[in-house]
């Protein structure tokens, strides 16, 4: 796939009225199904609504905030992650059948879907654009320390690394590792740490010192 | 299919570039566009599957030069053409021409977010007990079917080692071609990098691809 409409090269490629063709097309298309009856417009706001205010990594941040803060939480998910992610009301589309992998010093978790875009969508909402990308689905299975570099992450050489391809309706999430020097801290203050890439694998989480 | 989307390992892509404070949407085409996709996948009476196959099912430069709502966009008006629920000349003159399809219902608004928090579970009762255990070697069938795969080309003749029963789930191979669930046992398979990659791949790598038994024979 091309890059994204915000992406450079794309305005190379595709000028704006070609943009604007696709905007018409699609208007089109949903006053068409709108009069044929198939579609309420009204229920694509709120499925827009949906994923725009509900559904995002803010979701998965406290699933591993309070994974870090609570060991029997962590047991918990590690063993039957569906339900454990559940018991924070987050549950559906995208993440039916869930599995959390955890990293350790020896092992490097990275989730990416090179048949797709397959993510888990209820603990971190749609997937971002990169992940959709050809260069990632093509170079996570082969070469996953070139990928990090291209996020400014560098792993010991000894580090071993696990790439997940979600070829099945299985849905991972990368429970990233606590940071050092955040003992005692809440599940408020360890939020804070947790990023989107962190728990797909392509990010660490921030450092105590790095929390905004 | 041995198509674009089937993308692990193919060289020439240049670097992932992240963007820094991406939005969920970058044009209000793409936000109509995925929930069209969404809402009209009960009434058109499609799958999942069937909803991949059509956007993988196209050629290579199509499916490479398309962004990824460009995509879905394309695999809505190819599910919707098929079951005549739209005319390629409605879709060409932007305007309906022709009756709608009778006993089609829409997503009312009450049962959006229901739906979203059900989502579509694939787990069904075993038909048939296990073949493999954990630990297993298995090698992967060299498979190229012409219709709907999740064999990757690039774990396709491997040696991998099951390491996760996930129970028995719907397969897509033939869930895509409308001929029913048939349902069976999907594990997690994991490879060496080397066993992937040849002797030039990173020694500390193994990749991992969730394969039902059917892609799957004893090594």
């Amino acid at each position: 796939m091309s890059g994204h409409d915000h992406d450079d090269h794309h305005h190379h490629d595709h000028d704006h009225s070609e943009l604007s063709e696709t905007e018409l097309r699609v208007r089109a298309l949903e006053s068409i199904l709108t009069e044929k009856g198939y579609v309420d417009p009204t229920s694509l706001d709120l499925l827009i609504e949906l994923y725009e205010k509900k559904i995002g990594p803010r979701n998965g941040i406290r699933v591993v905030a309070k994974a870090w803060a609570d060991p029997d939480y962590r047991d918990r998910l590690l063993k039957d992650a569906t339900a454990a992610i559940a018991e924070l009301d987050y549950s559906g589309r995208q993440g039916e059948h869930m599995v959390v992998v955890e990293n350790t010093p020896e092992q490097h978790n990275m989730v990416v879907c090179t048949l797709c875009s397959c993510y888990p969508h209820p603990v971190l909402g749609l997937p971002p654009v990169w992940y959709k990308s050809a260069p990632y689905r093509s170079r996570a299975v082969a070469d996953p320390r070139g990928v990090l570099k291209d996020f400014g992450v560098a792993l010991p050489d000894t580090t071993k690394i696990r790439v997940w391809d979600s070829t099945a309706e299985i849905r991972y999430l990368v429970l990233p590792m606590r940071p050092a020097g955040t003992e005692g801290w809440s599940e408020e203050r360890l939020a804070e740490l947790v990023t989107r890439d962190s728990m797909i694998g392509t990010g660490l989480p921030k450092q105590p010192g790095e929390a905004a | 299919m041995d198509g674009a989307h089937d993308m692990g390992g193919v060289e020439g892509f240049g670097p992932v570039v992240p963007e820094p404070n991406e939005p969920v949407f970058h044009a209000e085409w793409e936000r109509r566009a995925f929930a069209l996709t969404v809402a009209m996948a009960r009434p058109g009476g499609w799958n999942i599957d069937m909803s991949r196959f059509a956007r993988e099912n196209r050629p290579p430069a199509d499916y490479l030069g398309k962004t990824y709502y460009e995509l879905w966009l394309a695999g809505l008006e190819t599910l919707m053409i098929e079951r005549g629920l739209v005319t390629r000349e409605e879709i060409e003159a932007g305007k309906m021409l022709a009756p709608a399809k009778p006993g089609v219902k829409p997503v009312q608004p009450q049962d959006v977010t229901p739906a979203i928090r059900r989502g579509g579970p694939t787990e069904r009762t075993p038909p048939a007990p296990a073949q493999f255990n954990a630990g297993d070697i298995v090698r992967m069938k060299d498979i190229h079917p012409v219709t709907h795969t999740r064999l990757p080309h690039y774990v396709r003749g491997r040696l991998g080692t099951i390491e996760i029963n996930h129970g028995c789930h719907v397969f897509p191979d033939v869930n895509s071609l409308g001929k029913g669930e048939d349902p069976h046992w999907l594990y997690t398979v994991r490879f060496d990098g080397l066993e992937l990659w040849g002797n030039d791949g990173d020694p500390t790598l193994s990749v991992s691809v969730d394969a039902w038994e059917p892609y799957l024979e004893r090594a």
